[in-house]
């Protein structure tokens, strides 16, 4: 027996104590989303013992990796091979398990292009309460046997279970990246980014701020050329797109180090721009827009289901209030959920949803 | 413990023989007929018989009653009743099904989409397509074609399918690699649970509040709710196309072919292969100048700008080419890329025409094992005395392998059974999966057995039970029960021990 099985064996007997005694536990990869979703109380339970690479094969575009595994050792092993995580998970200045990276399920700049983490997740093994391994979806791309459990797995911030390995599937890193920039108001890159994402252009990122708007090509070079010619726009140097686009991903940029309170708003791409939700920064497309200030949080509940959409308080707020609400049917499926995986609520309990 | 927990949620009804009591079908046909129009309720046997399978006809059973609402209201009244009378509902979309998903419940309603066929919107700038789930899928990309869109997702049978099928079965096609299953292009869904309840998972954003709900009804074959709404992912259209065909002597060259493409790191829209049995059955039926005497058939497309189109196709000749390509053809127009393709996408029909019944297997596996798998099956075919031919989604690993055999002989569909079952634990044992496009249905219940545990089963039951707490939702289909798996197992231990097991001996 090597030591990542003994150290399997040894979360198996604390998840299976736990259960036993019915006492929660607080699941933990390196701890980089502590501030993402609902307070939990529970015993620590690190994760980042049972780590490791176990199956990478570059032509067959997946990579298996144990839950404690960091995300450098994962991006450093790809990048070798020219390939990386597509979704561009956020790091958020440090360096998260690809097991956290999995149970929070977020996605960086390139999410509107590339799809999100959940896009590329192919496999999962879960912890059960009562401590058996199951083994969902697999290693392969195509893959319709059985439910999708390993996809449900994403963002479920560890409430069914505990995430002990995952399959991704990866994707040859582009031959070529420019960034443009253009000055703006936020509506004219809200109807830019949605015009242009009607095109057969290679966007693989667009952003707006402070009356700039940014975006970013991927792909082959001449294919970028192409891009250039027809959009205009500030060629941008690719040390500072580079720090521009990573400053979103983690949110090291200056918005989001004064912001709160923080709230995400996740809408339509084509929806008008906030009127009252205070300073904004958009990405995705438009998709997705962070908004600062003291508008009440009825205030902005109401304005993003009214545009078809949620909002979520990301930093600041009441505690247990941070995520939308649920529509009762659909919160009764996520009940039901909760109580056949797990029905002492052991797993990370209101992490969340309140009460589940 | 969560698997006493788990083991409560077998469903009641697995078996879709099972006949209704004695005046059931009246009884309930009156309660349907008493909040339907009269058109919406069909009980006559004649009028049943069309719906007794899908597109995979050996498993049919007839249904106690169609019912065929037009409305969201109408359909959820349906549901209210059904749940109140504990009837299994049947969802069907277009029949095409290749694994007996929409098979009926004798004791059930099979209750067809049909007349949800409405697209309801085409939103050009939001790059949405909203539609009910009757619509066929080439009609999304017909309708979005004017504003320069498209909708990815292209199974083979995209003339008929229909969108609603296409979300329960997490349909791919030919241009999955780069652009993903349906999984990837579907936006929300809004539906309708087991007792009547509207609900809307996902939607026009790029992810929702709680849990992943709708990964989860994405390829859940009916199982968990009906489906009354789809909103679509729209792409904008690639300025060109073209496919690169080449032959290779030897089918384990074209399969590291199709690695060293990935290894260079394209992502080809498309990367589908042929064996020569499949390119000589198809060849006299569409044209498409195959090259009859090589082994093996790559179609490799790119797509893109034309200056990236240019640079992909010459970097895919090149990598093509150090494989030991024998030859290689790319096309020079719309219509001769179309004529390549149409070979591939018309394998099946092909396949009907050489042989009176053929058996579609749908085994997924990690590319670099398709030359051993091929061979693998070789050897099956003069195991079992049934012929095979091959068509593979390649770059996605995704193989159909299709065996050709006459029903009306005695024990062929018996034996096209067992190669059939054969492949699917080869897939499994190549660290593979039994389905990759076409779902688990009745088909592959067996086969469920093999590639999940009894607890990991139990956790599908106990998804289903989540959305549908009764269990009358296509029960019976994609997740095979403890007593069905034990039997399968004592079946195939008894198997194992016949000697001389390679003997044909049916």
């Amino acid at each position: 027996m090597d030591r990542s099985d003994s150290v399997l064996q040894e979360l198996r007997g604390r998840v299976i104590e736990a259960n036993a005694a019915k006492t929660p536990l607080r699941l933990r990869g390196a701890g980089t989303k502590d501030f993402y979703g609902e307070h939990c109380e529970g015993t620590l339970l690190d994760m980042r013992g049972y780590c490791g690479v176990v199956d990478y094969e570059p032509s067959e575009l997946v990579i298996t990796a144990r839950c404690g595994t960091s995300l450098s050792e994962v991006d450093g092993l790809l990048a070798r091979h020219q390939q990386f995580l597509a979704f561009e998970p956020p790091s958020f200045a440090a360096d998260p398990t690809i097991g956290g990276i999995i149970a929070c399920g977020l996605s960086g700049p390139r999410r509107s292009q590339a799809g999100g983490a959940r896009d590329f997740v192919l496999g999962a093994v879960l912890l059960s309460a009562d401590g058996q391994l199951l083994h969902f979806g697999g290693k392969v791309i195509k893959n319709v046997a059985g439910f999708d459990v390993a996809r449900l797995l994403c963002g479920s911030l560890g409430i069914l279970g505990a995430i002990t390995e995952v399959s991704l599937k990866v994707m040859p890193l582009p031959r070529a990246e420019q960034t443009l920039r253009f000055e703006m108001t936020a509506a004219a890159a809200l109807e830019s980014f949605n015009r242009w994402a009607c095109q057969p252009l290679p966007i693989s990122a667009s952003g707006w701020c402070n009356g700039q708007a940014w975006l970013r090509l991927s792909g082959a070079p001449s294919a970028l050329h192409a891009a250039r010619t027809r959009l205009g726009g500030e060629l941008i140097d690719a040390a500072l797109a580079e720090h521009w686009w990573r400053s979103l991903r983690d949110q090291t940029h200056v918005f989001f180090r004064e912001a709160s309170p923080l709230w995400r708003l996740s809408l339509p791409s084509t929806a008008a721009p906030l009127a009252g939700a205070g300073t904004q920064l958009i990405e995705w497309g438009g998709a997705l827009r962070w908004c600062t200030g003291d508008a009440p949080a009825a205030e902005l509940r109401a304005l993003a289901t009214a545009a078809g959409g949620s909002a979520l308080q990301w930093r600041g707020g009441a505690a247990g209030q941070r995520f939308h609400p649920l529509s009762p049917t659909v919160l009764a499926i996520h009940r039901r959920l909760k109580e056949r995986f797990d029905p002492h609520r052991i797993f990370n309990p209101g992490r969340l949803i309140a009460d589940l | 413990m969560v698997q006493a927990e788990f083991d409560a949620d077998e469903p009641r009804w697995s078996d879709a023989a099972e006949a209704p009591a004695a005046g059931r079908r009246l009884a309930v046909a009156e309660a349907l007929r008493a909040l339907l129009p009269a058109d919406c309720v069909l009980s006559g046997d004649n009028e049943l018989r069309p719906y007794e399978c899908d597109g995979l006809s050996v498993f049919r059973q007839q249904p106690m009653l169609v019912v065929l609402p037009r409305t969201e209201a109408e359909l959820r009244a349906v549901l209210v009743e059904c749940s109140r009378l504990g009837v299994p509902v049947v969802a069907r979309g277009a029949g095409t099904g290749l694994s007996g998903g929409a098979m009926p419940h004798a004791s059930g309603v099979l209750l067809s989409l049909a007349r949800f066929d409405r697209i309801l919107e085409i939103n050009a700038p939001a790059r949405i397509a909203r539609v009910q789930p009757g619509v066929r899928n080439l009609a999304v990309s017909e309708a979005a074609a004017a504003h320069g869109l498209f909708y990815a997702p292209d199974p083979s049978s995209q003339i008929a399918c229909s969108i609603g099928g296409n979300v329960a079965e997490n349909s791919g096609g030919v241009h999955c690699l780069k652009y993903g299953l349906t999984l990837h292009n579907v936006l929300g869904v809004r539906g309708c649970t087991i007792d009547g309840e509207p609900i809307e998972l996902g939607g026009r954003t790029l992810d929702a509040p709680g849990l992943d709900l709708l990964a989860l009804c994405v390829g859940s074959e009916g199982l968990l709710l009906i489906v009354t709404e789809v909103i679509l992912k729209l792409l904008p259209k690639p300025e060109l196309a073209q496919v690169v065909m080449a032959s290779f002597d030897d089918v384990g060259k074209a399969g590291e072919a199709v690695a060293a493409i990935i290894a260079a790191g394209i992502i080809p829209s498309g990367l589908e292969m042929m064996d020569r049995k499949a390119a000589v059955a198809v060849e006299p039926f569409v044209h498409a100048g195959y090259d009859l005497s090589a082994a093996a058939i790559l179609l490799a497309e790119s797509d893109g700008t034309p200056d990236e189109v240019n640079e992909e196709v010459a970097a895919m000749e090149r990598v093509l080419q150090a494989a030991g390509a024998t030859a290689i053809t790319v096309s020079r127009s719309e219509a001769e890329r179309l004529r390549f393709w149409s070979g591939r996408k018309n394998a099946f029909p092909a396949a009907g025409r050489i042989s009176p019944d053929y058996y579609c297997m749908d085994g997924t596996i990690p590319r670099k094992s398709l030359g051993q798998m091929l061979k693998a099956i070789e050897q099956m075919e003069r195991k079992y005395g049934l012929q095979c031919m091959n068509v593979f989604h390649a770059g996605d690993g995704n193989l159909h392998p299709l065996i050709l055999f006459d029903a009306n002989c005695e024990g062929a569909w018996e034996r096209a059974d067992r190669f059939g079952a054969d492949i699917l634990e080869l897939c499994v044992q190549l660290g593979g999966t039994i389905t990759g496009e076409h779902g688990v249905g009745v088909e592959k219940l067996n086969s469920m057995c093999v590639q999940f545990s009894p607890a990991e089963r139990a956790a599908f039951f106990a998804v289903k039970r989540a959305f549908d707490p009764p269990g009358l939702l296509n029960p019976g289909k994609a997740i095979p029960t403890l007593a069905r798996c034990a039997e399968y197992g004592r079946m195939h231990v008894r198997q194992g021990r016949l000697a001389h097991p390679d003997l044909p001996r049916f």
